[in-house]
């Protein structure tokens, strides 16, 4: 296990304008700068934090890899020959080639293509070409690696990984807090809620770039405000509205956070109940004579782990997503480029014990979210255009603010949906750790 | 190749391709729509889903009402950048011809690009349509239409069917 990220000790490059302690007014920098991105990888990505990297059930046998993105560092999840699930860094120690190409496979060894160093499925290096040299024509040894040359000490960079529930998180941080105490008691329950520990059954992937800053999807799914009126679908169908029983949860750090919704649960006593489902459905996202020309994209089925509410979406900070609306259960990895842009890949899954009916449902329910979801696709868009008026301002003394202010400027979990105080709490930590020395 | 395949037959299929490419770059979703049969089957599929056998699409509608349904999203309800299509389509492919000579298998390749208002056009999706097309009293039509697309990433989302 190697110590990769030294403490950055420089200070904020350019101290953002926060209105004072606070973080209801997010400087439009915090989406822009280069500096401020770098140092997010280091903290956030590559630091103190555990990141997403995949699902047991996409490397089920001994030798099966998968290829994805820590931060925007390659990474390979892979699974040894006694069944141990190992993430190694995609980058030979010898001359840093990115060696392994294909998304998926499998592999007995991994053999970088430059000079055929080869490590094994543990990511220690196992073979140097050469490395004692080549007999010249007197018989003596000519060239190879120096005489202490320690193949031990040149494996792969290994991170830690932790597995829960079939899911499985990795860091570059050696020194990482244990991945239940990073989760915390709060948000625990969630994660354990959808991951039961049943097998998850592998269904597909989709995959989309969103030409906006990463934290725009956190803040996407920590923003209850915007599904009741951009999103036509969840309004009309009650999916997630205004006037739904809801209940917003944080960590301790608010970092990660869970929305929690009841369609059909009135969050007021009737007479209340009634005007707070006229308001919601007042909006002008509401079609009063939509209907559906087919009705199975909603044919939903409750299940009995949900418990009660029928759609629970969780943020993990930073890098995924944990998504149920419904029957549609998916995880949606975010994967940084730069700050200005971030791939998405949603992998959605069933469990073992859905039948043929179950998994058609989930198929079927699909079809609203992802990069042409009938409720997610318009996520991507109005992320796109927040990030060209933040980017339209970059390095302009004055550059502006983006407003989280419903609800109040302070910092709580809350039982509706009309606030941003997940943004805000999200924020907070990330002042905490951003401007600490 | 099962069955003969005269040349007016396969100048009709060849223009049901042309026909629902061009529907969907003027934006007359609704003679789209038309193209397929009551109960028809459209998927949009990532070419790594399609191959592993993974069963998840991108869009997957079941029935004709689906495509319906999509056409009123586009419409009324997505928000999105608005943007216009241009496909491209190879030459068309016959794989199979049944042998009542009622239903055609046929391979298309195709490049779509995405033009957004005041924006340079780019290459948006590229893939290969897997149809199943059947004769009815109306003419030739898409009884199954499987749109397996090559490019890795989406250009953020993809509103309109491909």
């Amino acid at each position: 296990m190697s110590t990769l990220h030294p403490p950055t000790q420089q200070p904020l490059p350019q101290p953002l304008p926060w209105p004072g302690a606070g973080t209801h007014r997010i400087p439009f920098a915090a989406y822009t700068s280069t500096e401020l991105h770098q140092r997010e990888l280091e903290r956030f990505f590559y630091r103190g934090h555990w990141c997403y990297v995949g699902l047991e059930a996409e490397v089920p046998k001994p030798g099966d890899f998968k290829r994805t993105a820590l931060g925007e560092r390659s990474v390979i999840l892979v699974r040894d020959f006694e069944g141990q699930l190992h993430v190694l860094e995609n980058l030979c120690a010898h001359r840093g080639v990115q060696f392994c190409r294909q998304r998926q496979g499998q592999a007995t060894s991994f053999t970088c293509p430059y000079h055929h160093w080869t490590y094994t499925l543990k990511g220690d290096l196992r073979g140097v070409p050469f490395q004692r040299g080549a007999p010249g024509p007197d018989g003596q040894m000519q060239g190879g690696m120096p005489a202490d040359f320690d193949r031990a000490a040149h494996g792969l960079t290994k991170l830690k990984v932790a597995q829960r529930g079939g899911l499985v998180f990795a860091s570059f941080d050696a020194e990482v807090e244990p991945f239940e105490a990073y989760v915390g008691p709060r948000i625990l329950p969630w994660f354990d809620r959808l991951f039961n520990g049943r097998q998850l059954k592998l269904l597909g992937y989709n995959r989309q770039r969103v030409p906006g800053n990463w934290k725009l999807m956190q803040e996407n799914i920590k923003d209850p405000y915007h599904p009741g009126l951009l999103h036509t679908w969840f309004v009309n169908f009650g999916l997630w509205r205004a006037d739904n029983r809801s209940r917003l949860q944080m960590d301790e750090h608010g970092r990660h956070a869970a929305m929690i919704s009841t369609r059909g649960a009135a969050a007021a006593p009737a007479a209340a109940a009634a005007q707070a489902q006229a308001q919601a459905t007042e909006v002008s996202s509401f079609k009063p004579r939509m209907q559906l020309h087919d009705d199975r994209f909603l044919d939903i089925v409750p299940e009995p782990w949900w418990g009660g509410p029928t759609a629970v979406m969780t943020t993990l900070f930073p890098s995924v997503i944990l998504q149920q609306q419904v029957n549609s259960v998916s995880v949606r990895h975010i994967q940084p480029d730069g700050p200005d842009a971030f791939n998405f890949e949603w992998t959605h899954f069933g469990f073992e014990d859905d039948d043929e009916a179950m998994t058609r449902r989930r198929l079927r329910q699909a079809n609203l979210f992802g990069p042409a979801g009938f409720v997610s696709a318009d996520d991507g868009e109005v992320i796109e255009l927040s990030q060209a008026g933040f980017r339209s301002r970059r390095g302009l003394g004055e550059a502006g603010c983006s407003i989280v202010e419903l609800g109040g400027r302070e910092v709580g979990e809350a039982d509706h949906m009309l606030t941003e105080t997940l943004i805000r709490g999200m924020y907070a930590y990330w002042r905490r750790v951003m401007e600490a020395a | 190749m099962t069955a003969a395949l005269s040349f007016d037959t396969w100048l009709a299929l060849q223009q049901l391709q042309t026909q629902a490419a061009n529907a969907l770059d003027n934006e007359d979703w609704d003679a789209w729509v038309a193209c397929f049969t009551v109960d028809a089957e459209y998927r949009l599929v990532p070419r790594e889903n399609h191959e592993r056998g993974l069963p998840l699409a991108t869009m997957a509608f079941e029935s004709q009402a689906m495509l319906k349904d999509r056409i009123y999203a586009i419409r009324e309800t997505l928000f999105h950048d608005p943007y216009h299509q241009r496909h491209l389509l190879s030459p068309m492919q016959v794989l199979s011809v049944a042998a009542d000579g009622g239903s055609f298998d046929t391979q298309t390749s195709y490049a779509v690009f995405r033009t957004k208002h005041l924006q340079l056009s780019e290459v948006f999706n590229l893939g290969r349509y897997l149809d199943r097309i059947v004769h009815t009293p109306e003419g030739l039509r898409f009884a199954r239409r499987l749109v397996v697309y090559d490019s890795e990433l989406i250009p953020n989302s993809v509103i309109y069917p491909i």
